[in-house]
């Protein structure tokens, strides 16, 4: 896919809070339905990086594009619209407590589409369908468990249809089948609907089952330290950093 | 970007362009009143989650779905469109006399829950009692300064407003007759037993108050009460103890902070009517006597102390989410005024019996 153009490019991305630099000059590109993971150890800044290629917090230098739209250089009206592009599912699920899991789902379809109200109810359902959680539609979130909020906030994300999901640590804190039930979502989804993924995720055996390619980013070098299919990085790790992470080793 | 378009002919449908959410709501309301047997989608050269939402529906009003390209024939396949899709139960009609009952039953343990509480309080000052050592001194001091020195600017300008308005409106029509001097007596005996305190009594409710509950509440659905409990620190002790002692040593002090205030404002009042400061405070002295003034401060302490453990008690019974917390806050707030007021009224009638 080298010669497609991507569609989200990261140009020379420096992130810092003050004096402390988290970030240091990252540059990348994610092809148009392609499963991308983040990884790394802790405190490596992987949340930090989805944090900027959402739109939630401004680069200190760099740019981004997302879609061809570049995000770094987007005010106003066009931001909020482009930010509708894609969907985010956050690590806590982040569901909104005063709806219900329908609801939920139902909140941006009512905000940005034309569709009718029976229209509406029965994408909604067919989300939670997606994702398992069809007989809970009417439940409040605090009343599910921890994974089954993060696939209603999957849902909730799969609502309008985006181009590009961005998802935190979707299968952390999910039983191993459970978890492999959403890998093969995540998989099934880009391939039919030429969804791009973006997974931050520290789970092995999640990365080998959905990741087209993977980015390592290291604490140390403030940056990436590598880029390539994860069965290259766990069979010839271009640095030893990358090889105790696919071995599991300690230092 | 062709929109979707429908053609319904005979018992045939045939469904074309791109079916994303805009053109599935286009075509959705004319596509359920078509009732066709057949659709030919061969013709549909975009289709995401809405557009098969709207073949599902079709699929489940008994339509088959011809010549659907096979990427969004598997999409199609994964919504399952042979089972029905579950609709939301109907909410079941409870007759009024087990709503009563429920609403009683609520209500009772509520009160139950008030009188535990208490309980549970009065176990925690023994133990304190006991071992004074445990009690969180620097928590209870912190606490202090922002439910007390912190709340100095708001109390001092309400009370110099209270001050000054009650001097000047008793002065109009006291001047009728001559007996302006007789507004230092009356703005004297006003705040001192009565609207200092339960003016400090309700900033406090609304500051400090809800303030304890929405901190208490945020802890709760964090969890982190419970990380207290398991490290075997009862939150009793912990959280409550020292807001409690905190806030009912701060009361009668802010108390008499709005008094002196209070009384400067009605003085100043006085001043335009031709009264000197000294000739008010000389009537203010002879007026109001050392019981008024006790009086007052005790029932500060008493207002201290249930704003506290109101605050704290909606904060440890708060549910879980955001709206909650802020529940909990509000309740806190209205519970500690319905005390007030009530708990005034019972000051003033024990005051009246014991002839202070």
């Amino acid at each position: 896919m080298p010669d497609q153009q991507p569609i989200i490019r990261v140009e020379n991305l420096t992130c810092a809070y003050g004096p402390v630099v988290v970030l240091k000059e990252v540059s990348f590109d994610v092809q148009a339905g392609e499963v991308f993971v983040i990884l790394g150890g802790s405190g490596c800044g992987k949340s930090t990086l989805l944090r900027h290629m959402i739109g939630l917090e401004r680069p200190s230098t760099g740019r981004i594009w997302l879609d061809g739209t570049e995000l770094t250089a987007t005010e106003g009206a066009a931001r909020q619209a482009l930010m509708r592009t894609f969907g985010v599912a956050y690590q806590s699920g982040a569901l909104f407590g005063s709806l219900s899991v329908l609801d939920n789902v139902l909140l941006p379809l009512i905000e940005f589409t034309t569709l009718d109200a029976a229209a509406r109810n029965v994408v909604a359902r067919l989300k939670l369908r997606q994702v398992g959680l069809e007989a809970y539609a009417d439940y409040m979130p605090a009343a599910l468990s921890g994974g089954m909020q993060k696939r209603a906030a999957i849902a909730r994300a799969l609502a309008l249809d985006p181009r590009i999901l961005f998802l935190d640590e979707p299968s952390a804190g999910l039983d191993p089948v459970t978890g492999a039930e959403l890998d093969a979502l995540i998989k099934r989804l880009a391939s039919t609907l030429k969804l791009t993924f973006v997974v931050v995720t520290h789970e092995l055996a999640s990365i080998f089952a959905i990741a087209d390619r993977a980015l390592m980013l290291d604490k140390s070098a403030k940056g990436v330290i590598a880029l390539d299919t994860p069965q290259t990085l766990r069979d010839h790790p271009p640095s030893a950093p990358v090889r105790r992470f696919f071995n599991r080793e300690t230092e | 970007m062709s929109q979707a378009t429908l053609n319904a002919e005979n018992d045939v449908m045939t469904i074309a362009g791109r079916l994303d959410a805009a053109g599935a709501a286009g075509i959705w309301p004319a596509a359920r009143a078509a009732r066709a047997s057949r659709v030919d989608a061969s013709g549909i050269d975009y289709c995401d989650g809405a557009g098969a939402a709207l073949l599902f529906e079709l699929i489940q009003r008994g339509a088959k779905i011809d010549g659907l390209a096979d990427g969004y024939a598997t999409l199609l396949a994964e919504l399952q469109p042979d089972q029905p899709l579950s609709t939301a139960p109907a909410p079941a009609h409870e007759p009024w006399v087990a709503r009563l009952g429920g609403i009683t039953a609520a209500v009772l343990a509520s009160l139950r829950d008030r009188v535990s509480f208490i309980g549970d309080i009065t176990i925690a000052v023994k133990t304190l009692l006991i071992s004074p050592r445990r009690f969180r001194l620097g928590a209870a001091v912190q606490i202090a300064g922002s439910a007390g020195a912190d709340a100095l600017p708001i109390v001092a300008l309400i009370s110099f407003l209270l001050g000054v308005i009650l001097a000047f409106q008793s002065a109009i029509p006291m001047k009728q007759f001559g007996a302006e001097l007789f507004v230092a007596n009356l703005v004297g005996l006003g705040l001192v037993r009565e609207l200092s305190p339960l003016m400090t009594a309700v900033l406090l409710a609304g500051r400090t108050g809800a303030a304890f509950a929405a901190e208490l509440g945020t802890m709760k659905t964090n969890q982190e009460i419970d990380a207290l409990t398991t490290m075997g620190l009862e939150p009793m002790r912990f959280l409550v103890l020292p807001r409690l002692v905190a806030v009912t040593l701060m009361t009668p002090l802010l108390s008499v902070l709005a008094e002196v205030i209070g009384l400067f404002g009605g003085g100043l009042v006085l001043l335009t009517l031709d009264i000197p400061l000294k000739t008010a405070f000389a009537q203010v002295t002879q007026t109001v006597a050392l019981t008024d003034y006790l009086g007052g401060l005790a029932k500060s302490a008493i207002f201290g102390f249930g704003i506290a453990a109101i605050g704290c008690w909606r904060g440890l019974r708060t549910g879980s989410g955001a709206q909650a917390v802020g529940e909990a806050a509000t309740k806190a707030v209205v519970t500690s005024l319905v005390f007030l007021v009530v708990t005034d009224g019972l000051f003033a009638l024990a005051y009246y019996y014991l002839g202070w």
